[in-house]
């Protein structure tokens, strides 16, 4: 079993060559089975834009769709919460939307792209419980100073009328503005929006 | 052999575990005789078979729903909406016939070579157990995609067992639990082929190899290689399975999926023998396929059974072809163990079985004309004539062989 | 190794002649899923003429806009004609099964898995063998199924085409069809290349990754193959010292 320099070199570069080849085989098949594990057809067609008819809906009326699988939240607001969602700034942890919770287009006061017309996914950003609407009555242990909002149940957080979380309080992130469009002034896309008409 | 313990992480290891005691044992000092040709390859591949049926099995598991409304919608939709679902799935159906074309080529080595003759009795009968539940697993696989095939293909099977003298109305409900088969049968046979039946094929392959392991393999040349060994006690005959046996296996498995993906790529459903053409159909218990045949692999033991103008008889006899197997080890009393230096009679009985085994599966794909029913009967006296025959011959003395050499022969 | 080929020949030649699959005296419609202008118009036909009363439930019109190249809003246009259908739903239509069997006796199968059920020459077959038969309650009969109750859908493309009797043992035996003149808008040809784009369209739907599987095959034999050189040189290599 003797063998000179020249065939150990071959026998290492074979090697070498049949591993790598053999590794990238391995790796080319290991990304089907992660693939396999993404949001298939189905659950995309599912999760498909929404439209939402607001014809009917209210001043101080809020409406709650489902959006891939989310409580989606429509609330019209008058035009005193309008006014109020800037008065409270100093109560909120960002109260100019900085953190990236919402679509640039959403990135306002408002956190709409109409001040009148909220948009939110209804989703505690601190451990996924769905806040509660509380439009007057200040909620339980609330000792601040409240124009109406959300409650999480949960684990007690806060936010106004904008989604904007109070400070103090377990989550430390805005509520979710979902990506959305007006196809008309009465009916709303959510989940799909056009870019080069995003009002910011 | 060496006693030498490393230090790191290995040496760590080993103060704990065996492992490169069982690296030695298995592997880079399991000393294979050097002689192993073109069939040698199929043991490895069948490992690799399994390797590939579990992954992808489940993986497909994690989409397939076994109830009755939706079992054949889940398996449309892991082809159409799942990413790949298509290509785990082909894998799976792939992968199942791959399995049984190498275990029966595996199988058909070891009666060219006599593998299965002392000291290797226990062995083959760890081969034959896997075999016979490779059976039930491809055949309780075969249900859950819940087709027309899938379907009827499960009431006949299941019904055989309802042929038994006394037991067998009692024992076929049992099976199904239910008056027809339906999705309770669904049910226990989908947790059987996901869980009970892989997990004891596995502790049999672990057996089969630790067995495989004490004995030492055979060799074309039928020939004990452990009677010639070197001053360190190592067989002259042999080499380390690794590195020698693993970089040829590699070549096996290159090839092994050269085919493997031209069946998938190209051909997944093999022109309707390893996916049914009926199988596209939702399973309807009111109406049964023009023409029900076994898949491929069932269909040599299928033809079988139809050949026997009885039922009872039928199931009787398909039940023996499988049974009888696990006696072979004591039905050849032949001297030698290899085909190459065994008598001329051998030969020819075992290509005629080779050709009638070939024959009977083809038959058994087939409408049972009167012609092929005739022709079934022959393909089963084939089966049967030659284990009678190899008891006969050797048990008698009949067998004229040619001297074994002193020394494996390349 | 002649042995080899020997044992490999003895085991593949019964494979040859032993096709499960169907077939029978069936037309060859030619499929190709590569051909994606074929798959366009036979998807338009399908959804003019089948999916009133046929569904193809199992495929999405937006898996069938991204296969075929055809622009979402396209497919919208001339694909879809239930309302209120979105674009990642699939081809369904607005008859239910009730309507169905009232209407025709039975209802119109879903034709998702139809092209693997039965073979495309089936398809293609049974939709160039409607013959006029004054007996049958639709006007028309099929040779592919006798007493079909389908009506013939794509009469006004192909024309009345009568049967061709002739009598043979005293029996009379259909042999062949005669289209009447003037009386569809396709010629022969063009109504035959109609329905072999229906019936690719139909093989399409029942297996939709077939193209993309016959496109990757290739690299992943081409990689089996770089394998399995590199690994039977390395096995030469090893093997030099194996005496």
């Amino acid at each position: 079993m003797k063998h000179d320099g020249a065939d150990k070199r071959r026998r290492r570069f074979l090697t070498a060559a049949t591993t790598v080849v053999g590794g990238a085989g391995v790796a080319f098949l290991v990304v089907p089975f992660i693939a396999y594990w993404r949001p298939s057809a189905r659950a995309e067609a599912a999760g498909a834009p929404v439209e939402v008819d607001i014809t009917g809906l209210e001043k101080g009326q809020l409406i709650n769709v489902e959006w891939r699988g989310n409580p989606v939240w429509i609330f019209r607001r008058d035009e005193e919460t309008v006014d109020a969602l800037e008065t409270i700034d100093a109560q909120l942890v960002d109260p100019d939307s900085n953190d990236p919770q919402q679509p640039d287009y959403a990135r306002n006061k408002y956190r709409s792209v109409k001040p009148e017309i909220m948009v939110l996914v209804g989703i505690c950003t601190h451990l996924g419980c769905s806040p509660l609407f509380r439009p007057d009555e200040t909620p339980e242990g609330m000792d601040r100073e409240w124009i109406g909002g959300f409650f999480c149940p949960c684990h007690g957080s806060y936010f106004d009328l904008a989604g904007r979380v109070y400070r103090g309080v377990p989550a430390n992130l805005n509520l979710v503005v979902p990506p959305y469009k007006f196809i008309d002034d009465d009916t709303i896309l959510v989940g799909e929006d056009d870019e080069e008409e995003g009002v910011a | 052999m060496s006693e030498t313990r490393s230090g790191g992480l290995v040496g760590w290891i080993d103060d704990r575990f065996p492992m490169s005691k069982m690296w030695r044992e298995h592997l880079s000092e399991y000393y294979a005789p050097k002689n192993f040709n073109f069939w040698y390859y199929f043991g490895s591949l069948a490992l690799l078979a399994l390797v590939i049926q579990i992954i992808s099995g489940i993986f497909l598991t994690m989409n397939y729903i076994p109830s009755e409304d939706r079992a054949f919608e889940s398996v449309e939709y892991i082809m159409r909406d799942v990413e790949w679902g298509w290509l785990i799935r082909y894998i799976h159906t792939t992968g199942a016939s791959a399995f049984f074309v190498v275990v029966y080529l595996h199988m058909f080595r070891a009666l060219m070579y006599g593998s299965y003759q002392k000291p290797r009795e226990l062995l083959w009968i760890f081969g034959c157990l896997i075999f016979v539940l490779l059976m039930a697993e491809a055949f309780m696989g075969y249900m859950l995609p819940w087709g027309q095939m899938s379907y009827w293909g499960g009431q006949v099977i299941i019904s055989l067992f309802g042929a038994i003298p006394f037991l067998g109305p009692d024992l076929a409900l049992w099976i199904r639990g239910d008056y027809v088969v339906s999705e309770v049968t669904l049910g226990r046979f989908f947790a059987l082929h996901v869980a009970a039946v892989p997990l004891v094929i596995i502790l049999l392959v672990v057996a089969h190899i630790l067995a495989l392991h004490e004995v030492g393999s055979n060799n074309p040349d039928g020939i004990d290689i452990k009677k010639n060994k070197d001053a360190n006690g190592v067989p002259k005959d042999g080499i380390p399975f690794h590195p020698y046996y693993s970089v040829k296996d590699l070549v096996g498995v290159g090839v092994f999926f050269l085919f493997f993906s031209v069946v998938l790529f190209y051909v997944p459903d093999f022109f309707g023998l390893f996916i049914e053409a009926p199988n596209f159909e939702k399973a309807n218990p009111l109406v049964t396929p023009d023409h029900i045949a076994p898949v491929w692999y069932f269909a040599a033991f299928y033809a079988i059974l139809r050949a026997v103008p009885d039922t009872f008889g039928g199931v009787l006899l398909m039940g023996l072809a499988v049974l009888i197997l696990f006696v072979l080890p004591w039905l050849d009393r032949g001297r030698v163990r290899s085909i190459r230096y065994r008598g001329f009679s051998f030969k020819v009985a075992l290509g005629l079985f080779a050709v009638g085994f070939i024959l009977l599966t083809y038959l058994g794909t087939q409408p049972a004309t009167a012609m092929n029913v005739i022709m079934s009967r022959i393909g089963s006296v084939i089966y049967f004539g030659y284990f009678i025959f190899l008891f006969v011959y050797t048990a008698f003395g009949l067998e004229r062989t040619k001297p074994l050499p002193e020394r494996v022969t390349s | 190794m002649k042995k080899l080929l020997l044992v490999l020949t003895l085991v593949l030649t019964p494979a040859l002649g032993w096709s499960a699959a169907p077939g029978g005296d069936m037309m060859d419609p030619n499929v190709n899923p590569h051909d994606k202008a074929s798959l366009q118009r036979g998807a338009q036909l399908f959804a003019n003429y089948c999916m009133a009363c046929h569904e193809a439930s199992m495929i999405r019109y937006n898996r069938i806009a991204q296969d075929l190249g055809i622009d979402e809003d396209l497919v919208e246009r001339y694909l879809i004609f239930k309302p209120d259908t979105l674009v990642q739903e699939t081809m369904t239509n607005a008859m239910s099964e009730e309507d169905a069997e009232r209407w025709f006796g039975v209802a119109a199968p879903d034709l998702s898995l139809t092209a693997r059920r039965h073979g495309p020459g089936y398809i293609y077959t049974f939709l160039n063998s409607f013959y006029v038969d004054e007996d049958a309650a639709t006007g028309y009969d099929n040779t592919v199924i006798s007493g079909t109750a389908m009506p013939h859908a794509l009469e006004s493309l192909q024309g009345r085409q009568q049967g061709v009797f002739e009598e043979q043992d005293g029996e009379e035996v259909l042999v062949g069809f005669e289209v009447e003149e003037g009386t569809g808008t396709m010629s022969e040809s063009e109504y035959q290349a109609a329905t072999q784009d229906l019936t690719n369209f139909l093989d399409y739907v029942a297996e939709p990754v077939k193209a993309e599987r016959q496109r990757l095959g290739v690299w992943v034999l081409l990689f089996f193959a770089v394998f399995t050189v590199l690994a039977y040189f390395l096995k030469k290599e090893y093997w030099k010292d194996v005496h």
